[in-house]
């Protein structure tokens, strides 16, 4: 299902955790560095750590491996950016809230209510030919469920883009493009 | 360090900018930026007023250039600041220590399309190392120390901080911060300067291993002061140097182990040498487009070492098999002691006497030529510069802006000393010699410095030489005037079929004797081989204002060699004379 569907993991994905000094314009430093030398973002989140100092940003690329190479480099650059760890999807955890407003006669209504609960989404409103409805979970899970939504139609949607971390057990384990600066060799 | 003085920003910034030691600033004043004017008039630094904030920007160049020291611009907010665009992307882009003060309206009206207002930062942002809006009086003096760290180290480059009017003129408690809290407040900033001791010793082995090694130097070099380091090198390796136009004087022109110039307009032994070489070690150098000709053509047998300070260089254009991050001066010093580690042991150097003695044929057969002027016909450019080469003295400072006088000026010149050439490599930007010039003249008031310019060149930022009368900064400015943009007329003759277009410029206009005098500067006009060396003498002997010598040379010349854009350098195109030679070139 990674073919065609625009969330799916496809195999030029790379999931980036991007600690950052939590200052002006640090979002737009790392924004204008992709486009000035043109590396595709799939997705990007960003909010304020546990330390309220640094900010942590969460951006899925659509890059070679060898593009990706020099684009962390690149990324590494910015004064702001203190640390920046490639995530293997197996060995963390990862996250993403969607909400979608779907046509529902009355009669579909119980249908997609029945669907949302085996998710375990929530209904968020309801309305004479709609629905809104969330869900949280997996990237793999909302591409499932928004594709069964699809048969309805789907009127709106929004998906906030994965944040991830590295699992528990596994931190140790976790490829870090880099640990820390200054260690390139 | 604190104390309870309290003190406006504007005077926080002055006494900053003392306290990093800056003795002279390039700048002009505006709107937002008033209140920083104030407290110079008590300063100890120099202040040269510009004629246009372009000016100040790659004055502070070429200031940077000649002592290794920032050069500092100041400009106010908006129009100021979008004139500093270009030499900060041209500082970025050939990593040079630089920094910019911009003013910004008051931090009320930021964001109100206020009178002079634009989002400097954002403007700047790709063409800065870093950029800074400063919002309050107490950040400036950590503002003001990590611009200076941050432009002085790992790679240099140009840092900017937009300071807003009220920023400026709002009471704080002076305090100036020290070296620990300025590395602590830079969590990200760590750059790599020692190389990896594993990776030094392999390429030390490699090296001696290798048969038909080439030393190929960039301005990595001169920016970690690693001249006489390199020099150690190549002498205690006999392996012959290439030294690129940003590395021009990192090794000496006149030792034997040099082979001048690769790359586009590169001379024929160097562009060769880098082709058939099986060892490149690649010293603080890019492997630009403009040396590598089309990659996957460039220097198809050579294994590489590439020493370079910024990580995000390694493996950019060409993957190398040894990559050392750090230091150029550092890792070379190490990388000697390592090569005299193996020769102490049991490892020998191989033989490179064949390959030396094959590139000094590439040398005999293909010097750097010209055809001289017929009797009577136009003045050539290239004899221009070797009269005034043979005439200045040693360790002339020469600045060039960008176009065939630059290629010239690289191939003819001889370098035989680090910071004697200052020019815009990676940006290319025209226009860059006159105020560039006067940067360095600034930089090191001791040195003759001699501005080549094309006449293109000059008439973008000729308004300087006001500067420079007005300013007592006596430079002397060689224009090698042939009425066209020379180089864009090369690349339409041999790529657009002779077909002209918009290249010529006029015979008549502007005079620029008169044009030198109304600007406070001597004028001296030269249309024939006979008066070129008298009036390089008489250039050489006026210190008291500048001087601007005329130069009306031939207007067809061409820059040969050659290498043409997206070519392998295998296709180097030589002196028409030298053709005939071609199959010596193996």
């Amino acid at each position: 299902m990674t073919g065609n569907n625009p969330h799916g993991t496809a195999s030029n994905h790379h999931v980036l955790s991007v600690l950052v000094q939590n200052r002006p314009g640090v979002l737009a430093r790392v924004a204008s560095l992709f486009a000035r030398r043109g590396y595709n973002i799939f997705s990007l989140a960003v909010a304020p750590t546990e330390q309220e100092d640094y900010s942590r940003i969460t951006i899925v690329v659509d890059l070679e491996s060898a593009t990706l190479e020099q684009m962390v480099k690149q990324l590494f650059k910015l004064v702001d950016v203190v640390r920046i760890s490639e995530l293997d999807p197996r060995n963390s955890v990862e996250r993403e809230l969607m909400v979608a407003t779907v046509r529902s006669t009355p009669e579909q209504r119980g249908q997609i209510v029945e669907l949302t609960n085996i998710f375990e989404g929530k209904i968020l409103g309801v309305g004479p030919e709609a629905l809104s409805v969330s869900l949280d979970g997996s990237p793999e899970k909302l591409n499932d469920f928004s594709e069964l939504l699809r048969q309805y139609g789907i009127i709106e949607s929004q998906r906030t883009g994965r944040v991830a971390l590295p699992k528990l057990d596994r931190i140790a384990r976790v490829r870090a493009v880099k640990e820390t600066k200054g260690k390139a060799n | 360090m604190k104390s309870n003085q309290q003190i406006t920003g504007a005077q926080a910034l002055i006494k900053g900018l003392e306290l990093e030691n800056v003795d002279v600033m390039f700048g002009l004043p505006g709107g937002c930026i008033l209140p920083a004017y104030d407290p110079l008039i008590k300063s100890s630094i120099r202040h040269i007023l510009v004629r246009h904030e372009q000016g100040a920007g790659h004055m502070a160049e070429g200031y940077a250039h000649v002592t290794g020291r920032p050069g500092v611009a100041m400009v106010t907010s908006g129009p100021a600041a979008t004139n500093l665009v270009t030499p900060l992307c041209d500082a970025f882009m050939d990593s040079i220590p630089m920094v910019a003060i911009t003013g910004q309206v008051p931090t009320s009206a930021i964001g109100t399309d206020a009178f002079q207002e634009c989002d400097t930062v954002g403007i700047t942002r790709s063409i800065t190392k870093h950029n800074e809006l400063v919002m309050s009086a107490d950040d400036l003096p950590m503002a003001i120390r990590q611009a200076f760290h941050i432009a002085t180290t790992g790679r240099p480059g140009p840092v900017l901080i937009d300071v807003p009017k009220d920023v400026l003129q709002n009471m704080m408690d002076w305090h100036w911060p020290t070296d620990d809290e300025v590395i602590d407040s830079l969590p990200g900033y760590k750059p790599t300067t020692k190389g990896h001791p594993r990776m030094i010793k392999e390429a030390a082995k490699l090296i001696l291993e290798s048969k038909q090694p080439i030393l190929y130097v960039g301005g990595g070099v001169l920016k970690a002061r690693a001249a006489d380091a390199l020099r150690e090198l190549a002498e205690l390796t006999q392996i012959p140097v290439v030294t690129t136009l940003m590395a021009r004087g990192a090794f000496p022109d006149n030792h034997p182990l040099c082979l001048g110039m690769p790359g586009m307009h590169g001379n024929a032994t160097a562009v060769t040498a880098l082709q058939k070489a099986d060892l490149l070690i690649a010293l603080g150098s890019r492997f630009d487009d403009r040396v590598t000709g089309k990659v996957s053509a460039f220097a198809p047998g050579a294994k590489i070492i590439h020493v370079d300070i910024d990580p995000a260089e390694q493996g950019k254009v060409r993957k190398p098999d040894v990559p050392i991050v750090g230091d150029c001066r550092l890792v070379i010093e190490e990388m000697i002691i390592a090569i005299r580690d193996l020769l102490a042991g049991t490892m020998v150097q191989e033989d490179i006497s064949a390959w030396r003695s094959r590139v000094n044929g590439w040398k005999e057969n293909f010097p750097l030529a010209y055809e001289p002027s017929a009797p009577g016909a136009a003045l050539k450019p290239q004899y221009c510069l070797e009269k005034l080469r043979d005439a200045s003295p040693d360790g002339t400072i020469l600045v060039s802006g960008v176009g065939q006088h630059q290629m010239w000026s690289s191939q003819y010149w001889h370098f035989n000393e680090p910071y004697t050439w200052v020019n815009s490599g990676g940006l290319g930007t025209m226009g860059f010699s006159v105020p560039a010039a006067i940067g360095a003249k600034v930089g090191r008031p001791d040195k003759t410095v001699w501005a080549i310019d094309g006449d293109g060149c000059f008439q973008m930022t000729a308004q300087e030489l006001i500067t420079a009368s007005v300013e007592q900064i006596p430079i002397k400015v060689g224009i090698l005037n042939n009425s066209n943009l020379g180089m864009v007329r090369q690349w339409q003759e041999m790529f657009y079929d002779n077909r002209y277009s918009q290249v010529h410029f006029s015979e008549t206009v502007p005079d620029y004797i008169k044009w030198a005098e109304a600007m406070g500067c001597v004028g001296i006009r030269v249309d024939s081989p006979e008066e070129v060396e008298s009036a390089i003498e008489k250039a050489n002997s006026i210190n008291d204002r500048p001087v601007v010598v005329e130069f009306r040379v031939e207007p067809t010349e061409q820059v040969f060699p050659m290498v043409a854009a997206g070519k392998g350098n295998d296709e180097i195109m030589l002196q028409p004379s030298q053709e005939k030679r071609r199959e010596f070139l193996r």
